[in-house]
């Protein structure tokens, strides 16, 4: 392990569904502390990649490297699967539709996994979730069950529970891309809170204002690979593909 | 009709009624037993159980439940399995309904929502610990409706097991007509019995629904 290898990294990544290949090729690193947002027309394989990082939908062909591990191991069934629930520990995931565990409360939910992953006591427990859920704002909702919330708070909440487990990453598959428009703003604050904290995170999403503010690096995809990647300044007010001008063009026109 | 007679052969009947309601009670927890083993072989991650499971719910969906009974109770014995009538109509009836109930767990696996599974995944839960944390509450709150579906019916299968000579409701309805002449009254009574041991079981049914209802 050197000082300079990439904290996260996917090498030639392929995803194919029979026929189809959504992923060609792919290959990107992200440091740590950095904040990427991936952005793309809808069936560009976003998603397919972001869930390819912690094997929810794992790769054909290629390797997820995490902190100088490998993510995606070949190994037997038993052996994998303890390696990657290993992984997946320090790799949080905020889906689209929350899914948040409905039968629990909201503290249950932020509290379950690190009960059973690391033991911890009810005490602690209950000191872990009112921490993460004071960061998100969500404390007084703490007995609550999740049909009792709105999305936004939904949101916050599983955001909470990712990020009990302590990840060293964070996944965003279009977090806010469900809400109604009002309460996405509630999100955005607490992802660009993680963000001042110096979370490493990749985001995928259609919010192009929201990436640009935030984000270090945005990374264009289209039809399976990555067209054009920099600095949001240079993608989304300089392209030098002519698929990501009309992407983002098209973007513009739909969000008048 | 005759009310004088029913009321002097009723308390015959209630006893035959508990026997229906003990058979009942046998054959459901057999029954839930083979249902979450057939769910659990159905889906499984090996092949070989997944026939087996597929197997085991079709044969005994697909042939007569009394055909199943008379296979084990008269047929039994040539094959050197010996069985009183009582053992054969609840270990008949039990695997006949837990094919039925296989389906009704199975179902109710399956439509919990993908994502939940998902997201228990990806905080690092194992497969086992997602299934039992987060997967199975859910299910069975899905499947207790569907579950009294199957409570029902076979409670009214139970009637099949007069065939084998066990004394239970049918039976003894059966028994006091040869000795009465009055299939009328007789029926009437056994048919009022069933209808509040299933009103019954119903009503405790929608009780454990509403309590399981996620707030």
């Amino acid at each position: 392990m050197t000082a300079s290898q990439p904290f996260i990294e996917v090498r030639q990544a392929r995803k194919c569904y029979g026929e189809i290949e959504v992923l060609k090729d792919i290959s990107l690193t992200v440091d740590r502390g950095q904040i990427v947002a991936i952005i793309g027309p809808s069936g560009s394989g976003k998603s397919t990649l972001l869930r390819a990082i912690n094997d929810l939908d794992p790769l054909t062909a290629g390797e997820v490297w995490l902190d100088g591990v490998r993510v995606n191991k070949t190994l037997p069934h038993r052996q994998y699967e303890k390696h990657i629930n290993q992984m997946r520990q320090h790799i949080g995931m905020v889906f689209q539709h929350f899914n948040l565990f409905p039968h629990l409360t909201v503290r249950d939910n932020v509290t379950m996994a690190p009960k059973l992953l690391k033991g911890i006591s009810d005490k602690e427990a209950d000191r872990l979730a009112e921490e993460q859920l004071a960061h998100v704002g969500m404390l007084e909702r703490i007995d609550y069950f999740p049909s009792q919330l709105s999305g936004g708070q939904k949101q916050r909440v599983a955001i909470a529970r990712a990020l009990a487990m302590k990840p060293k990453l964070m996944l965003f598959d279009e977090a806010t891309s469900a809400l109604d428009p009002e309460l996405v703003e509630e999100v955005n604050l607490v992802m660009k809170k993680l963000a001042e904290e110096h979370m490493t995170m990749i985001i995928v999403t259609h919010e192009m204002d929201f990436a640009a503010s935030v984000c270090d690096r945005v990374i264009f995809m289209d039809g399976g690979v990555v067209v054009e990647e920099g600095p949001p300044e240079l993608v989304f007010r300089n392209p030098t593909q002519d698929r990501t001008r009309n992407f983002l063009r098209k973007h513009l026109e739909g969000a008048k | 009709m005759d009310t004088e007679l029913m009321l002097k052969v009723y308390p015959f009947f209630l006893k035959a009624a508990l026997v229906t309601v003990e058979l009942s009670i046998l054959t459901g927890i057999l029954g839930l037993s083979c249902g979450a083993l057939g769910a659990a072989a159905r889906l499984s991650r090996f092949r070989f159980l997944r026939f087996l499971g597929a197997a085991y719910v079709s044969v005994f969906r697909g042939t007569p439940a009394l055909i199943q009974l008379f296979i084990l109770y008269f047929g039994g014995p040539q094959i050197g399995i010996q069985l009183d009538a009582f053992q054969a109509g609840v270990i008949g009836l039990g695997v006949n309904i837990g094919a039925y109930m296989t389906e009704t767990m199975r179902g109710a696996i399956i439509s919990v929502d993908k994502g939940q599974r998902e997201a228990a995944r990806t905080l690092g839960l194992s497969q086992f610990q997602t299934f039992r944390k987060v997967t199975l509450p859910q299910a069975m709150r899905l499947m207790i409706r569907p579950l009294g579906v199957n409570i029902n019916a076979l409670i009214k299968g139970t009637a099949l097991v007069a065939a084998i000579s066990v004394v239970e409701l049918t039976y003894t309805a059966q028994r006091y007509i040869g000795s009465t002449y009055k299939p009328f009254e007789m029926f009437l009574i056994a048919g009022v019995l069933y209808m509040i041991i299933i009103y019954g079981t119903g009503r405790a049914v929608a009780w454990l629904d509403r309590r399981a209802r996620i707030v």
